[in-house]
């Protein structure tokens, strides 16, 4: 694609600004103008760019999505499959706007949690210094329109030595085909604080239609944010996520990406370690099949010293479908005794299912522990072995390999009902249920 | 125990079989009637471990000469699933791990899968807990290995005891188990040969197959079999295993040459 087509390609993005309400406050204004100013500079990515080598984005590029005015109308009941009822906090958000009537807002003394827009006038202090701060559009197209369009979004702040016991639920639905969401997650863990985050996308739209969402979040010293991204859009969904997160000292990070849905989807997770003694558990799952393409690029950058991190980024890829994953590990000169370490494991389900897994580790620390190891292949004999000498056909056998493969993740998440809706959904896709339900 | 009358339940005639270019077994002969208990040893690389995967149809190994008759069947023209069903078990070495399916799940997924190929009666998870629960009495087995996942984390005595378990449920006609006596300490050891024993009936026929003689000090063998080169070079009752045990393998060997 020419820069010239390209560049009309995010103008039209673009489109659609002028219906914007006008931002409440200047910084926010100055913000938006300055993401509008480096969107005009940016080209969208092709896979030309070596980051963007396997994932061809030109499908999307051919729909000029717009921006949805309005939410789409939705009965309550369609949230139902999607209810985590171990939140006293659910924010949605319909179509990229927050939806006051579908929500559920708890009240815990020293959490903050609601939509932006909503939160501006007394947690504005908070979203000034932070928003935009760790998601950098510099040179991400997809992350300077999102800012561009920035209005609303989910604000979660932590007081300092606050635990937040349950977790929160923000809610992103999609309704509404051929327009664009730009979802716009803010988290703030102040010192000592703790706090479990589920970003979730789903979607009930007919046709094809863009996510496009940046998150932020702050763990500051001694704090604890557990993260899960669950991108569970339809087939013919564009999803597009950027998380930034930056780790004071003793801090820990521990998050999973999961991405089951959307013919095309990008997720992106930039951790950098900001004070030493950080710790890290980043986990990811990828489940596709058909046609589908998923990507997940993470970095974790060791900045500092005593760094500790564990990354476990597992696929399994049947069909037709392509998996993505780009693991960079940089451990900068100084961050001395740092320890990290990364699997990549893959499962391909069929000869036409195709992965590609890239370590990247960059070590300028001579003192340090670093591991990583890569993956790519199919249910092993012994194992399929095992189980059919115990009676059980070739393709429950396979079924059963493959969800103990996908469970080792889901398992680790901290919030039983999400782990037992992505058990079923893994259940479905391999059909086991259907075995156990004529068992039981 | 030994009785002339008793049917036939496994015959090994030449058996020769071979994993890639290289040939391992080089002509087996085996009879097990019912009630027997054979043990099957010989050093490392003898072939006795592939011998018991090649009974219970390991992929791997491909069958290059020979018959195998199981109650008068052709064994080797059955599936891995389809022999289980058809009575024959296989106690792993290294049995698997199968993290997130839980050991309950698994042993009654197991458990009617079978039952329901032999035309039995399946339980619903309620009646199969309270019966899988008497089974694990018999190998001194901590109910909360029930909740966990299938051998995940489980220590070699754990998934030794698991495996007798799932012999215990799946009731065999020939039970094969191979070096399930490796890694275990004595009281493990005990615990997993008392299981055995109380499996052991009239009907069934054990196959052992073990490097250490101490394991027959607790399942008392019929026959004792040494394997050397991808054949049996000797057949003896119990007391060759002593012999082995003090003398080693080589003089059996040297007597066979």
């Amino acid at each position: 694609m020419s820069s010239i087509a390209s560049n009309d390609y995010l103008d039209g993005l673009l489109q659609g600004r002028e219906v914007l309400p006008e931002p409440p406050n200047a910084w926010l204004r100055g913000l938006r103008m300055r993401a509008v100013e480096r969107a005009n500079e940016l080209t969208v990515p092709t896979t030309r760019d070596e980051e963007w080598r396997f994932t061809d984005l030109s499908p999307v590029y051919k729909l000029p999505f717009r921006r949805a005015e309005s939410a789409g109308s939705l009965e309550a009941a369609r949230l139902d499959p999607y209810s985590i009822p171990e939140a006293r906090t659910s924010l949605v958000f319909v179509d990229g706007h927050y939806c006051a009537e579908l929500s559920r807002t708890g009240t815990v003394a020293g959490v903050t949690v609601g939509n932006l827009a909503g939160l501006i006038a007394n947690a504005g202090s908070v979203a000034e210094t932070r928003l935009g701060r760790l998601s950098s559009f510099a040179d991400d197209a997809f992350a300077a329109v999102n800012t561009a369009f920035l209005d609303d979004g989910a604000l979660i702040h932590v007081s300092r030595d606050v635990k937040a016991s349950a977790p929160i639920h923000l809610l992103f639905i999609a309704t509404q085909q051929e327009r664009a969401a730009y979802p716009r997650v803010l988290v703030v863990a102040e010192s000592g604080a703790e706090c479990t985050v589920i970003e979730d996308f789903v979607g009930l739209a007919d046709g094809p239609y863009l996510t496009d969402a940046v998150s932020e979040v702050f763990v500051a010293e001694n704090a604890l944010v557990n993260h899960v991204r669950l991108q569970r859009e339809t087939q013919a969904a564009f999803h597009i996520a950027n998380a930034a997160v930056k780790v004071a000292r003793d801090g820990r990070y521990a998050s999973w990406t999961v991405s089951l849905g959307a013919r095309i989807s990008r997720q992106n997770l930039n951790i950098a370690q900001d004070g030493e003694g950080t710790q890290f558990s980043v986990d990811g799952l990828t489940l596709i099949d058909g046609r589908q393409l998923a990507d997940t690029h993470s970095s974790i950058d060791h900045a500092q010293a005593h760094g500790h991190s564990r990354q476990l980024h597992k696929t399994v890829v049947a069909g037709g479908a392509h998996a993505v994953f780009n693991g960079k590990i940089l451990v900068r000169e100084g961050a001395q005794q740092t320890d990290s370490g990364q699997q990549s494991r893959n499962l391909l389900l069929s000869d036409k299912a195709r992965v590609d897994a890239k370590p990247q580790l960059e070590i300028f620390a001579d003192d340090v522990k670093c591991a990583h190891g890569a993956t790519v292949g199919q249910i092993e004999a012994d194992e399929l072995f095992y189980l059919k000498s115990r009676g059980l056909d070739d393709s429950v056998a396979r079924n059963l390999l493959t969800y103990a493969f996908a469970a080792e993740v889901i398992e680790r998440i901290p919030v039983k009902s999400v782990v037992d809706a992505l058990e079923r959904h893994v259940l479905e896709q391999t059909q086991l249920e259907h075995t156990q339900s004529r068992q039981a | 125990m030994i009785r002339n009358d008793a049917p036939e339940l496994l015959e090994v005639r030449s058996l020769a079989a071979r994993i890639g270019e290289r040939n391992i077994l080089k002509g087996i002969n085996l009879r097990v009637r019912a009630g027997e208990v054979h043990a099957i040893m010989g050093p490392n690389g003898s072939g006795k471990s592939t011998f018991a995967k090649v009974l219970a149809g390991h992929p791997s190994y491909e069958v290059i000469g020979g018959e195998v008759l199981f109650k008068g069947r052709n064994l080797l023209e059955l599936a891995p699933e389809e022999r289980a069903r058809a009575g024959v078990f296989l106690g792993f070495q290294y049995p698997i791990e199968v993290p997130g399916v839980s050991n309950a799940s698994f042993l009654r997924l197991t458990y009617n899968t079978v039952q329901g190929a032999r035309g039995k009666d399946e339980l619903d998870p309620l009646e199969f807990d309270d019966f899988v629960r008497e089974k694990m009495k018999l190998l001194e087995m901590d109910p909360a290995f029930l909740e966990r996942s299938l051998n995940a984390g489980f220590s070699g005595g754990e998934k030794k005891r698991n495996e007798i378990l799932q012999m215990a449920l799946l009731e065999p006609k020939l039970a094969i188990l191979d070096e399930t006596d490796s890694g275990l300490d004595i009281d493990a050891l005990r615990v997993v040969a008392n299981g055995v024993n109380k499996l052991h009936t009239a009907d069934n026929g054990i196959v052992l197959v073990t490097h250490y003689q101490r394991l027959l000090n607790y399942i008392e063998p019929d026959y004792v079999h040494v394997m050397e080169g991808g054949r049996i070079i000797k057949t003896g009752d119990k007391s060759l295993a002593l012999e082995l045990e003090s003398r080693g393998y080589e003089w059996v060997a040297r007597e066979a040459a």
